[in-house]
């Protein structure tokens, strides 16, 4: 990591509640007041949380070089920053994130089988967005921004306490539309949480490519509130992201958290970071391990109990079990589906190449399962998401 | 029966559509107190609020990419984008989102969202403000693009496209903006927004125009049959989908056609029109079809434009060349 990456990164004025080495929580004057009603229940479920986000993670991964996958995101490293900050939404939020947020989509309440069948090649989506609150992954980085600020226009004009919150990466940063979204979200007061993860890299390119200062700085130019946040913190990036709903609720517009992280495993799967990071820099951040970080919480207060390590490890094996038995048994869309849904009026053109698409194919009944069988595309042949 | 230019008709249409449905709402640049540089949505804020009818930043990007999170909280957006060459920096918000979250959401999510753009050449305008960009979103699926040329048209189909759940690009010939029409304002629309509108009927000859050519196709059909020549003149209207039903119809009549617009000739709408038509009435078709339009060349200096702009005498001349062939 070169000097100028490692002062943008710093993490002298991120906010941290857990302590790195176990003890008692670290005080904060402004956010310990955020998690004060956090318990040892509370914990143990963050802590399961990110066992089975990390899980869900894993068993992709597998999937993915079992072929069942064209290709994954893995989010390794990143689930503090997705379980604190999902765990501070309401259910009538509405979440615009990236293509990395499958914690997030899991605490949302999307079943991880959904979440595959993007990555699996048999949909461009994967779930309802209306049905969780959450829109599916937006591939061109950093198109979901402005979604989210007009989503948000739209519950102010409702009168609804409600807020929308936005999940990018630090590549995200560099885009026009990143910049827009900032601003209109600062003109028109929008009820948005502009949540940045900053996991170190776009694909191979560091953030010291994106950006001269700390990213959380490009907020103040907009007028908007920025946070720096411990993005390894499951419990800080709650505090934080609690502070940034409330503002939003309380009609006091915008506010921007950026979540100091790193991205352990590949961009994707089809990704070799070791062409581009050393060994050296991916071990110093697995001391910083979130899952260990709670972890060593949850001993010194006496939580870490074999029953409650074992429950926990059966959760997540039960989890990634029925995650594996709903991916592998996917019912793969019909040939004549891709002219499904591409209007929602009736389109004379549609309706003429989908005649002729039927007669060349032969397809008697909609929907046959035989027809609806194929292969998945090859990881060498999938073209890598960014 | 009201006497209306065409800009006029827009914004009765708009003002229709902004009382009929409470989610309507228009945003963009200078549409407010200013009522757009055009004054197509001159007063409406006065008069529905300045929640209903907003300025937006200077971003086009962020206008389309902030009415598609509207319009996924259950709002109808119409957005303005000032001028045809400012569209592009919202070219991936509308092309690879707007155009693309219906049929990407299994059609869990519509996006009826409207978005203006007044468009094409002739009046004298610098650059960026005299443009025709159509074909790239008739080539991209999801969107519906429609052209009025009519204060008729626009009257009713701007409220059709509002009413729409699907993305609709809205082309208004700006240079048609002050010709005038009387317009039912109680009327219902006898043409579904889909349609192609046959104006002048004719038997010897086919001209298809849309937008801005529709009155110089027009009046060349006029001028054609001083010299005894019956030609047909279809207003295409909508862009995406085609209404190729309208127009084999009539070259089954005729058997000859002429695709007259302003964009590039070159993989412009007429080259779409050429091809499908050649596929579907081959046997039936006298000479080859012929088209008009601009060059493939950047768009000229307004001093020049005429030398670019298809106008009657290059229409005559595309006739002359289609009659020729026996």
């Amino acid at each position: 990591m070169s000097i100028a990456s490692i002062e943008i990164t710093g993490h002298a004025e991120a906010v941290a509640l857990l302590p790195t080495t176990g003890g008692d929580l670290i005080p904060h004057p402004i956010f310990s007041t955020y998690v004060s009603d956090v318990g040892d229940i509370e914990l143990v479920q963050m802590y399961t949380d990110l066992v089975v986000a990390r899980r869900i993670d894993t068993e992709a991964t597998a999937l993915q070089r079992q072929g069942e996958l064209g290709l994954w995101a893995p989010m390794q490293g990143q689930e503090a920053a997705q379980v604190g900050s999902a765990r501070a939404l309401r259910a009538s939020d509405f979440v615009f994130g990236s293509y990395r947020e499958h914690a997030v989509a899991y605490l949302r309440g999307v079943d991880p089988t959904m979440i595959l069948k993007l990555w699996r090649g048999s949909t461009h989506s994967g779930w309802n967005p209306y049905e969780v609150n959450m829109t599916t992954p937006a591939i061109v980085v950093g198109s979901q921004m402005l979604q989210a600020v007009g989503y948000g226009m739209g519950i102010l004009r409702d009168r609804s306490d409600d807020i929308a919150i936005t999940y990018f990466g630090d590549g995200a940063t560099s885009q026009g539309d990143f910049s827009e979204a900032l601003g209109f979200a600062a003109s028109f007061a929008a009820p948005v949480v502009f949540f940045c993860q900053n996991n170190q890299f776009a694909i191979s390119a560091s953030v010291a490519v994106q950006t001269t200062v700390p990213i959380v700085q490009r907020a103040a130019g907009f007028g908007i509130e920025g946070v720096q946040v411990d993005g390894n913190d499951v419990l800080a990036v709650l505090a934080v992201t609690r502070y940034a709903a409330e503002r939003a609720r309380n009609g006091d517009g915008p506010t921007f958290i950026e979540a100091v992280t790193y991205r352990m495993g590949p961009h994707t799967t089809s990704d070799d970071p070791t062409r581009y990071r050393d060994a050296e820099e991916v071990a110093r951040w697995k001391e910083r391990d979130p899952i260990d970080r709670l972890l060593r919480t949850l001993e010194h207060r006496g939580l870490a109990t074999p029953q409650m390590l074992a429950d926990t490890e059966a959760t997540a094996r039960d989890f990634a079990a029925s995650l594996r038995a709903g991916c592998i048994g996917t019912v793969e869309p019909a040939p004549e589906s891709i002219f499904q849904n591409v209007y929602a009026e009736p389109h004379s053109l549609i309706d003429e190449e989908r005649a002729e698409f039927v007669a060349y194919h032969g397809i008697l009944e909609p929907g046959s399962p035989e027809i609806g069988s194929r292969e998945i595309g090859s990881p060498e042949t999938t073209a890598g998401a960014r | 029966m009201t006497t209306l230019s065409l800009a006029k008709a827009i914004n009765a249409g708009l003002r229709r559509s902004l009382g009929s449905d409470d989610r309507v709402m228009l945003m963009g640049e200078d549409v407010g107190a200013l009522g757009g540089v055009f004054r197509v949505t001159d007063k409406l804020q006065a008069e529905f609020g300045r929640e209903r009818v907003f300025d937006t930043p200077l971003a086009e990007s962020g206008i389309i990419g902030t009415a598609i999170g509207l319009a996924m909280r259950g709002y109808r957006p119409v957005c303005e984008i000032q001028f045809d060459g400012f569209i592009y920096p919202a070219f991936d918000q509308i092309v690879s989102q707007l155009a693309k979250i219906h049929k990407r959401t299994d059609g869990a999510v519509t996006v009826p969202l409207t978005i203006r753009v007044p468009y094409g050449g002739g009046i004298g305008a610098v650059e960026h403000h005299s443009e025709s960009p159509e074909a790239y979103f008739a080539h991209t699926a999801g969107l519906r693009v429609v052209s009025c040329s009519s204060a008729v048209d626009a009257y009713g189909m701007i409220q059709q496209a509002i009413a729409s759940d699907d993305p609709v690009m809205f082309f208004e010939p700006k240079r048609r903006y002050w010709d005038k029409q009387d317009v039912d304002l109680d009327g219902i629309p006898t043409l579904g927004l889909d349609d192609a509108r046959v104006v002048t009927e004719g038997t010897d000859l086919t001209v298809v125009a849309y937008g801005p050519m529709v009155a110089t196709a027009v009046a060349a059909a006029r001028e054609a049959a001083t010299e005894g020549t019956s030609v047909e003149v279809i207003d295409l209207r909508s862009l995406s989908p085609i209404d190729f039903d309208t127009i084999e119809r009539s070259v089954a009549k005729t058997g000859r056609l002429v695709v007259v617009h302003e964009a590039p000739v070159f993989l412009g709408l007429g080259a779409e029109i050429a091809a499908r038509i050649s596929e579907r009435c081959f046997w039936m078709l006298e000479s080859p079809v012929i088209r008009v339009g601009g060059y493939s060349t950047p768009y000229p200096p307004s001093k020049v434009e005429q030398y670019y702009l298809p106008d009657i005498d290059r229409v005559l001349d595309a006739i002359d060349r289609s009659l020729a062939v026996q």
